[in-house]
């Protein structure tokens, strides 16, 4: 308990570090964003007043926590570009990313797991050899890579896939909340469900290949570690097929790191949306992160940036949490 | 039984690695270094007549323009070269600058603690908590597009890597023997962090270097792709994918050949760097 508080204090430092971090970067910007926004024509008492608007005739101190204040109290500002409540915007869009990234995570899980069972059942053989050039290659090339490769063969070539957006827009419905994939689970709404998992797939699998790498290779290592252990002979000597050994008994206890490892991957699968979301037109926070910057739409970038680091921080706090409950080896010092 | 020949195996694996690796990196490097002598076509020329003309192995092609044209006709073998010089340069500038940068940070963190190292290693944790790809969006954005910018956004971005395992190597020096024997026979710590601690953090250094050569191939790739790299008519492997995306449907090969440019470099550079650290740190090795 002791230890879960000091955590929790710790990102305070970290996240103010962040905003601070962020905003001033964002003062400093060359490019004035009023001069983004203001039509042909403005007059200089015009651009005055869309500064004091803003707050951006303040001093920097005083624009950081003036901004800081209404952070805390849920207001992220309105956003330049879209003139929209920024938080509004962002959860929004949440959603779609989160989807992304929890269903990049599944193939990864699943992917990765299965190369490294291949590599362990059959050592020094061609299967393993396939699987570790597959795994050389998912760690080599980076996800936005890997959502072009995809766009090119699955997309042009050979187009069998959706390579842009979400849903097909002719498919009309009206949902309650953004999680579409969950809402027409529940709602029995199939067709629907097959058209969502038809657009993220590529995008969550070009998402998802790097980290496959990372499972595999920690998966098979531990896997050859719990091979080696006394149960396993047990196990031989009951006469139980290699098969059943190696998922029933090994993979039981090699797979606590890869869910811990996992969980600390997670945030780069995160950061991953960013680009993976722009390439595929994919409504999610990542694709609206590159607008914002692209626009220079400082309240949103801001929102947007604090809410990749909450993200961030509460996901290493879950896996170190996590890590200390499946482990107690663990000291809670 | 067979671990001898398969030692043997691995040795001769890991060699073979480092000279396809530095083989192509070597290739793209004298193209890049020699791009005005080796580029058959002046990489800004246009030929509007000519645009979208396919490559070599494509009905339709003309024997001017080896692997065809983008929409402007200007010759894609001269700007996929040209294009090469941008990412070397990058590569070997930024990624050398980082690892200054963070090794010197991970040195005086580890060696001598304290409160140098909790605040080194806050700001690395600080900084692990932004999303690299916007954070170096954010950053090129905020100091205006062109070759430097890059460059910084990427030392600003990647020390870190650098730093914490520079940080962790120096923290196992620290304890060893020989620097017990360092400070009896009355070496200065400064002398004991470059003379003795920095030469055994070097090893893994070099293959960290490696690997971010890769990594900043594949940030300026991206930058470039946004469009916030160098201007958009200098002609860089990214910008090339982001225009061929849009005539992706009329001539796919246009995104095709320059994305086989960084994957071929990326797979490099990865080669290179694994095959040097089965090299020089052999206990890493399995």
């Amino acid at each position: 308990m002791n230890y879960l508080l000091r955590r929790l204090l710790l990102i305070v430092p970290t996240l103010f570090g962040v905003s601070v971090i962020v905003f001033v970067l964002l003062r400093v910007v060359p490019g004035d964003p009023i001069a983004m926004m203001i039509p042909p024509g403005a007059t200089e008492s015009d651009i005055d007043h869309l500064r004091q608007l803003y707050g951006l005739d303040l001093p920097l101190f005083d624009q950081y926590l003036s901004w800081f204040a209404e952070v805390l109290r849920g207001d992220f500002g309105t956003s330049i570009s879209l003139r929209q409540d920024v938080l509004l915007l962002i959860l929004s869009r949440l959603p779609a990313t989160l989807e992304l990234a929890l269903a990049a995570m599944l193939v990864a899980s699943l992917l990765g797991g299965a190369l490294a069972l291949v590599g362990i059942y059959w050592p020094y053989r061609w299967p393993e050899a396939v699987a570790d050039g597959l795994t050389g290659l998912n760690q080599a090339i980076p996800d936005f890579l890997w959502g072009l490769i995809f766009i090119l063969l699955l997309g042009v070539l050979w187009p069998i896939m959706p390579i842009s957006g979400r849903v097909d827009p002719r498919l009309s419905f009206d949902f309650l909340t953004q999680f579409f994939l969950v809402e027409s689970i529940v709602r029995g709404e199939f067709a629907l469900f097959a058209d969502l998992v038809s657009h993220l797939l590529l995008p969550a699998i070009a998402l998802a290949l790097p980290l496959t790498a990372v499972i595999t290779r920690t998966l098979k290592s531990s896997l050859r570690e719990a091979l080696s252990e006394d149960y396993i002979l047990l196990a031989q000597v009951h006469g139980y097929s290699r098969w059943r050994i190696l998922i029933r008994e090994a993979l039981r206890n090699a797979v606590i790191p890869t869910v811990v490892l996992s969980g600390v991957q997670f945030n780069f699968l995160l950061g991953g949306t960013v680009l993976v979301e722009r390439i595929f037109s994919y409504p999610g926070i990542g694709n609206m992160a590159i607008g914002a910057v692209i626009d220079r739409d400082l309240p949103l970038i801001q929102g947007l940036i604090l809410t990749f680091a909450i993200i961030f921080v509460t996901v290493n706090l879950l896996v170190d949490m996590s890590y200390r409950m499946l482990n107690p080896r663990v000291s809670h010092e | 039984m067979n671990s001898k020949a398969s030692s043997r195996l691995t040795r001769r694996r890991v060699h073979l690695r480092i000279w396809l690796g530095g083989g192509v990196i070597g290739l793209v490097a004298i193209a890049a270094i020699f791009a005005p002598v080796i580029a058959p076509h002046n990489p800004l020329e246009q030929d509007l007549i000519s645009g979208l003309l396919p490559p070599f192995w494509v009905d339709g092609y003309n024997d001017v323009f080896f692997l065809g044209t983008d929409s402007l006709g200007r010759d894609l073998l001269s700007r996929l070269i040209y294009g090469a010089r941008v990412a070397l340069i990058v590569a070997v500038i930024a990624a050398s600058l980082a690892a200054i940068l963070g090794t010197i940070l991970g040195l005086l963190a580890g060696y001598y603690g304290g409160i140098l190292d909790t605040v080194i290693s806050r700001m690395v944790d600080i900084w692990m908590a932004f999303p690299p790809v916007l954070l170096s969006i954010v950053l090129v954005a905020v100091l205006g597009t062109g070759l430097h910018s890059v460059i910084i956004a990427i030392v600003i971005i990647d020390w870190t890597r650098f730093c914490r395992v520079v940080r962790a190597e120096t923290l196992v020096q620290k304890e060893q023997e020989y620097i017990a024997a360092a400070v009896t026979i009355g070496l200065g710590r400064w002398k004991i962090l470059f003379r003795e601690i920095f030469p055994n953090v070097f090893p893994l250094l070099i293959t960290l270097l490696t690997l971010e050569m890769g990594i900043a191939v594949i940030v300026e790739a991206i930058l470039s792709f946004v469009g916030l790299s160098v201007s958009s008519d200098q002609a860089t492997w990214g910008g090339l994918i982001q225009e061929g995306r849009l005539y992706v449907y009329q001539a796919w090969w246009v995104m095709a050949l320059p994305m086989a440019c960084i994957i071929a470099v990326v797979l490099a550079f990865n080669a290179l760097g694994d095959g040097l650290r089965s090299l020089l740190d052999p206990v890493l090795d399995r």
